[in-house]
């Protein structure tokens, strides 16, 4: 852990998501590289690069799964990593990271749904325990959440009873049940067979659409980035290759690498 | 006070003598547990019926009827229905742990039996092997690596069933332990009782350590002799 | 010479026989209440970050486990009342010291079924959780235990019928179970086949059922997780 210089907070105000300097290994492999990466409020942005680049471990340092072992990430006004003490910056305590952790929201790859809850139970959960509010309050907001995702007659199946895009669905749900600033989606589309991804993407679109939900989302589904992501980000070896738009990315790329990846993926 | 938790030497002398004859029952019964084990587990699995239904009442009953009993049962019972007066309290020993250890053994021998892939069944027929040959040359070897995990745990637990051999009177460790408790053995020094038996669960903690550690090593072996391809 | 087998004496010593089963049973039944909650705490403590908890919880499990029940009890029963420690913890009577031993003793087994179990929750439940901002307690109260326990049953029904058939061990320390009516009987009439005899087979008459039951038990967990 290098010496902790005082960094000021973002000039731009308050973003999303700030990443500055961030670093994190493991053992020897270096997986994100003096990562900077500004996400403004409501911004879409979507993380493309070769397996093993490190792409979903960007989300996982955002959300706490892995602690970063150098640099800064801001979530809002406040540090996520880092906590002000006597005017200094240091390492933040669990109960800061606790107190930051409910505005992040994140969907798994696998879903990752409690198997012995309903869907209903399951979107119920943490409001109660960790917001507070009373079981009426919760159920009804998750019956709200789940009629939203389409999911209003399944209220109490089981996901074992439910689909791989069922499944999926719920998990974004009960994500969205915690009213995160910032929610990230690991190739949630990735596991599902593909008659399935459609309604789970039908969902996602909805949420980019309404510009009011901040979306980092790490998958292969080009289709849906060109049509929904503000922002396009092409990762590769810890570091951020090129980004830009959508249009530039996918059509007219700088970096040859990105063009050899892209020719790959789309080839299927 | 630390002069108390390392016994005099005589002390020591009575338990190892009693941990000479613990050795001698865990290797009789591992022996006989192990003969068992093969013989039943195989058994268990065999295309005729009634060996099938033999191999099943023998499993439930020498498991049912707890390790313990067992030993009574030889010690007290058996020699009266051969017309005999009494037996050697060892022999029980070895008869009952030996008995009772066959009987868990065998499931682990039938369970690593079943876990060798099927291909191997299918090339020995393919080969034309008798089903003895099969058994020897391919299935069993390659049943040991699966075999020797669970079975060195059992040994342990068979280790420390040996203790109850001192309720039927043999000068286990366990009974010498009680002799020194109840001063029967004469020493010159009364001995403090919880040091006596945290000396004793030491012993009993090295062999089972001892035992574990050769089964480590015997694993190690035969995953490098049998292990599948 | 007498004969082998005597009918009549048989029914007669049955009933007694089978008030000693019934303290062998019931002494089990309490162990297991105490190897059962024991067992948690153990396992919660092996688990935890602090070295200063984890590392004499693993040492006691594993010297528990290494050592035989029977001079475990001894030393309970025999030793621990020479010890300075207060009165309320030395002078117990045969059938409390017999169920404190077999609970200590089966505890340390139990705390390998719960961790087994709780290692059995696909870590994707605790990032999950994590994702949710849970708290600890609440995700081991609400995602991870309803999960581990179901795992953790079979284990620990194999190691209570285990208990169970360790349980006459009281015998050594006078506790009134079938294996010590046995023995008072061979004693008083020199007649050792029958109270044996019929010793194992009430042993049987419950081991027997317990362990299908646990194995169905396990076909059912099985059955359920996938």
């Amino acid at each position: 852990m290098s010496q902790i210089e005082h960094v000021p907070p973002s000039p731009r105000g308050a973003a999303a998501v700030e990443m500055q300097k961030v670093t994190k290994a493991f053992g020897e492999l270096v997986v994100l590289n003096q990562l900077d990466l500004h996400v403004e409020p409501g911004e879409v942005v979507v993380i493309i690069g070769p397996s093993g680049s490190g792409k979903t471990t960007i989300l996982r340092v955002v959300m706490t799964l892995e602690r970063i072992d150098d640099g800064y990430i801001q979530i809002g006004e406040r540090q996520l990593y880092h906590e002000e003490k006597n005017g200094e910056l240091v390492r933040a305590s669990e109960k800061h990271i606790r107190s930051i952790r409910s505005d992040i929201s994140m969907v798994f790859q696998h879903f990752n749904l409690f198997p012995h809850m309903s869907a209903r139970e399951n979107v119920m959960l943490a409001p109660i325990k960790v917001k507070g509010l009373s079981e009426d309050e919760a159920a009804e907001k998750a019956k709200l959440l789940l009629d939203r995702v389409g999911l209003g007659d399944k209220l109490d199946h089981r996901p074992s009873e439910l689909s791989g895009g069922q499944k999926q669905r719920v998990a974004i749900a009960r994500s969205l049940a915690m009213e995160p600033r910032v929610m990230l989606f690991d190739e949630v589309t990735s596991a599902l067979d593909p008659e399935l991804v459609g309604e789970v993407l039908n969902v996602l679109r909805e949420l980019a659409a309404s510009g009011d939900m901040t979306m980092m989302m790490v998958t292969h589904e080009m289709g849906f980035a060109s049509e929904m992501a503000d922002r396009v980000l092409m990762f590769d070896k810890g570091r951020i290759l090129e980004q830009g738009p959508p249009d530039k990315i996918f059509k007219d790329p700088d970096h040859e690498r990105t063009k050899s990846f892209l020719r790959a993926v789309l080839s299927h | 006070m630390l002069d108390d938790l390392i016994l005099n030497p005589n002390q020591y002398r009575n338990l190892l003598q009693g941990t000479w004859v613990t050795i001698q029952v865990i290797a009789g019964s591992f022996a006989l547990g192990t003969v068992m084990s093969l013989v039943v587990g195989v058994a268990r699995l065999s295309s005729l019926r009634w060996v099938r239904g033999a191999a099943l009442v023998y499993i439930e009953f020498a498991r049912g009827v707890a390790a313990i009993i067992l030993l009574f049962w030889m010690a007290y019972a058996l020699p009266i229905l051969f017309g005999l007066p009494s037996m050697p309290a060892l022999l029980a020993g070895i008869l009952a742990l030996g008995l009772n250890m066959g009987a868990y053994g065998a499931e682990i021998v039938r369970g690593a039996i079943q876990a060798v892939p099927k291909g191997q069944y299918e090339a020995s027929v393919a080969l034309n092997l008798s089903s003895r040959d099969r058994l020897r040359h391919v299935i069993l070897p390659q049943a040991v690596p699966i075999i020797l995990p669970p079975y060195g745990n059992l040994t342990i637990e068979v280790l420390k069933g040996t203790a109850l051999v001192s309720l039927i009177g043999l000068s286990d460790l366990a009974f010498e332990t009680q002799l020194l408790r109840t001063g029967r053995v004469r020493s010159s020094d009364p001995v403090n009782l919880p040091f006596l038996y945290l000396n004793v669960l030491v012993i009993y903690l090295i062999l089972s350590q001892l035992t574990a550690y050769l089964f480590r090593i015997a694993e190690k072996r035969s995953a490098r002799k049998f292990g599948s391809t | 010479m007498q004969s082998a087998w005597d009918w009549e004496f048989a029914w007669e010593i049955l009933p007694e026989l089978v008030r000693g089963m019934v303290t062998t049973v019931s002494v089990t039944l309490v162990g297991i209440v105490i190897a059962v909650v024991l067992g948690l705490f153990l396992a919660l403590g092996r688990r935890s970050d602090k070295r200063l908890i984890s590392y004499p919880t693993a040492g006691f499990i594993e010297f528990v486990r290494s050592t035989p029940l029977l001079i475990q009890l001894f030393f309970l029963y025999y030793a621990l009342p020479t010890t300075d420690l207060p009165t309320w913890l030395t002078t117990w009577d045969a059938f409390v010291t017999l169920f404190v031993a077999l609970g200590i003793h089966y505890a340390c087994y139990a705390s390998e079924a719960y961790r087994a179990g709780i290692e059995s929750v696909p870590r994707g439940q605790w990032e999950a959780a994590t994702s949710l901002n849970l708290r600890i307690r609440t995700t081991w109260r609400s995602v991870i235990l309803p999960q581990a326990v179901p795992r953790s049953l079979p284990p620990l029904g194999n190691y209570f019928v285990a208990m169970f058939k360790d349980a006459p061990i009281g015998s050594a320390i006078t506790v009134p179970g079938v294996l010590f009516v046995a023995r008072a009987i061979q004693s008083a009439t020199f007649r050792s086949v029958e109270p044996y005899t019929i010793a194992g087979l009430l042993f049987l008459a419950v081991s027997i059922p317990a362990a299908m039951l646990v194995r169905r038990l396990e076909r059912r967990v099985a059955y359920e997780s996938d």
